[in-house]
């Protein structure tokens, strides 16, 4: 189970979370949408620890992660497993040795074994022979998606997708959609995906969250955000320039 | 006249400030420099070993660098001959050239020179790989990977910076004074037993492994700061591009004054 609560965190003068809270219980699987900038990203790094708060706490099963020794830290992050927003694939490996990184180092694999763990990840994501590629020989969408077999490579219990399905064709969208729902109720993962995608969001979320100027402002299940009042959250899933949201520096 | 007064006051006090904050940012950045030194320590003596990556990094750093410093240690002891040799006959001490060469070789220009060059090319290596790491944010995927990225990269990176540097300098002192043989008893025609006399009679084994301890020094520092200046990048490609130019620069800014405190210590 994760909750965050009262997460404050800011760059310089940039106050980029003010007061978040949010409960994923376990084997639920929560989208977080938001507007471009709002801090999405910064929100699930923090779950992983990789950004430290300003105030505030995150509990990962009752423990609050950003108190954790380095050890500790590192042991428990054994138990995650996150797609980042721009892939970030180590540009020195191939692809297999990418996703059969966490294999190879914590789970003491063999080299074959790991490589042959690796190709059926990469199955899974709907990609056959690019084991040998280099990351710099792969489309964008390509990387993404190797990106995702990485991130559960090691069968981790919990999952942080940043924006899964962005820079897919729509089909290949929809099969990552079918993957993640498949993570959730074979292996029972807990999951934060991050979407703008709200066809994705309905399709994936058993609860979406909406950060709007720093905190979540609405949670609920993909009907009630469906059907919601508020008129923030209204405006951001239908899409609409008009509305409480103002866009900075674009004029109608 | 009070007023020029008052104007010169303004520009010393503007001058203390200035140089208060160059100092300031300089302290910070060696208080970082050290910290990061530390957990690198720290992870160093932990396992896992990074056995392979430590490695490769070898094998990176010393095929990287080899060639430059043969070329830079061949020709700094075939300059050194003929410079002494032309300088020593105005006071016919012709026969010190040997000397003079293993000397400087040995425990000045053999470290320095290779640790510059190290500086330059392993050093700015190191910066840009790490910087890219940074910015494209594959240091935080090997932490979600569970895997300290100081240990991971940058203690095989110290450990190869602190004993490719020692080895490359050996390299060095051979091809330097073999250089500056050459020269003296082929080009300007002396006689050769005596030039390799005047080297051993008088090249002790401290001035080689002080010039060596040295050297150590030389690579540590240069991988730790260059390591440094890539893992705290920011600020995408242009950052990278900083994090280099400032590796290269401070290396070998540290390369040249710890070498003469060094220096002192070393050889009383
Ligand atoms: N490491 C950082 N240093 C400084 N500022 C940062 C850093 N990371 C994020 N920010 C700032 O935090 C804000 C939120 O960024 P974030 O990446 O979380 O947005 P996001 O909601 O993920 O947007 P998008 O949907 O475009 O990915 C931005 O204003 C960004 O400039
Ligand atoms: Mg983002």
């Amino acid at each position: 189970m994760i909750e965050i609560v009262d997460l404050h965190k800011a760059f310089g003068r940039n106050h980029v979370l003010r007061g978040a809270n949010l409960k994923v219980e376990k084997g639920e699987s929560m989208v977080v949408i938001g507007g471009s900038g709002s801090g999405k990203s910064v929100l699930i790094k923090h779950i992983i620890g990789t950004l430290k708060p300003d105030s505030g706490s995150i509990l990962i099963d009752g423990v609050d992660i950003a108190k954790l020794s380095e050890n500790e830290l590192y042991e428990t992050r054994k138990r995650f497993g996150m797609l980042f927003q721009m892939a970030a694939l180590f540009d020195s490996m191939k692809v297999w040795e990418n996703v059969a990184f966490a294999l190879m180092r914590h789970g003491k694999l063999k080299e074959k074994d790991a490589k042959e763990i690796a190709s059926e990840k990469l199955r899974m994501v709907g990609l056959m022979g690019v084991e040998d590629l280099m990351p710099s020989e792969l489309s964008g969408g390509m990387k993404k998606r190797v990106g995702l077999a990485r991130a559960i490579a090691h069968s981790p219990e919990i999952l942080l997708y940043d924006e899964p399905t962005t820079g897919l064709d729509p089909i290949m969208a929809d099969a990552i959609n079918d993957l993640i729902i498949e993570m959730k109720q074979r292996l029972s993962v807990t999951s934060v995906a991050i979407t703008h995608d709200m066809h994705s969001a309905y399709k994936i979320a058993d609860r979406i969250a909406m950060l709007y100027e720093g905190s979540i402002i609405a949670t609920g299940t993909p009907d009630e955000i469906k059907n919601t009042d508020n008129a923030i959250v209204r405006q951001f899933i239908t899409g609409s320039a008009v509305g409480p949201i103002k866009i900075e520096g674009v004029t109608a | 006249m009070s007023n020029v007064l008052l104007k010169l006051i303004e520009c010393v006090g503007r001058a203390i400030t200035l140089f208060w904050q160059v100092f300031l940012l300089f302290t910070e950045e060696l208080g970082r420099i050290m910290l990061l030194l530390c957990s690198a320590i720290k992870q160093l003596v932990l396992p896992p070993f990074e056995l392979r990556n430590t490695f490769k990094q070898v094998v990176e750093i010393g095929i990287k660098s080899l060639p430059v410093v043969l070329i830079t240690a061949v020709f700094t002891g075939m300059v050194l001959a003929l410079q002494s040799y032309t300088g020593f006959k105005r006071f016919n001490a012709e026969v010190m050239v040997g000397t003079v060469v293993a000397l400087s070789i040995t425990r000045e220009l053999g470290p320095v020179l290779t640790g510059l060059i190290v500086a330059g090319r392993a050093g700015a290596a190191m910066a840009a790989e790490l910087g890219t790491m940074r910015v494209t944010e594959q240091i935080d995927a090997l932490e979600t990977l569970a895997t300290n990225p100081v240990k991971y990269l940058v203690v095989p990176r110290f450990i190869a910076g602190t004993i490719i540097l020692p080895s490359l300098t050996v390299i060095a002192d051979i091809i330097g004074i073999i250089g500056g043989f050459f020269v003296t008893v082929t080009v300007l025609g002396a006689n050769s037993s005596v030039y390799w006399r005047r080297t051993w009679d008088y090249l002790e084994t401290s001035d080689i492994y002080n010039g060596l301890i040295k050297a150590c020094f030389f690579g540590a520092a240069i991988a730790i700061i260059s390591c440094y200046k890539g893992f705290y990048t920011s600020g995408g490609a242009e950052g990278v591009g900083k994090a280099t130019t400032g590796a290269v620069v401070l290396s070998s800014m540290t390369i040249l004054i710890s070498d003469y405190f060094l220096s002192a210590w070393l050889f009383k």
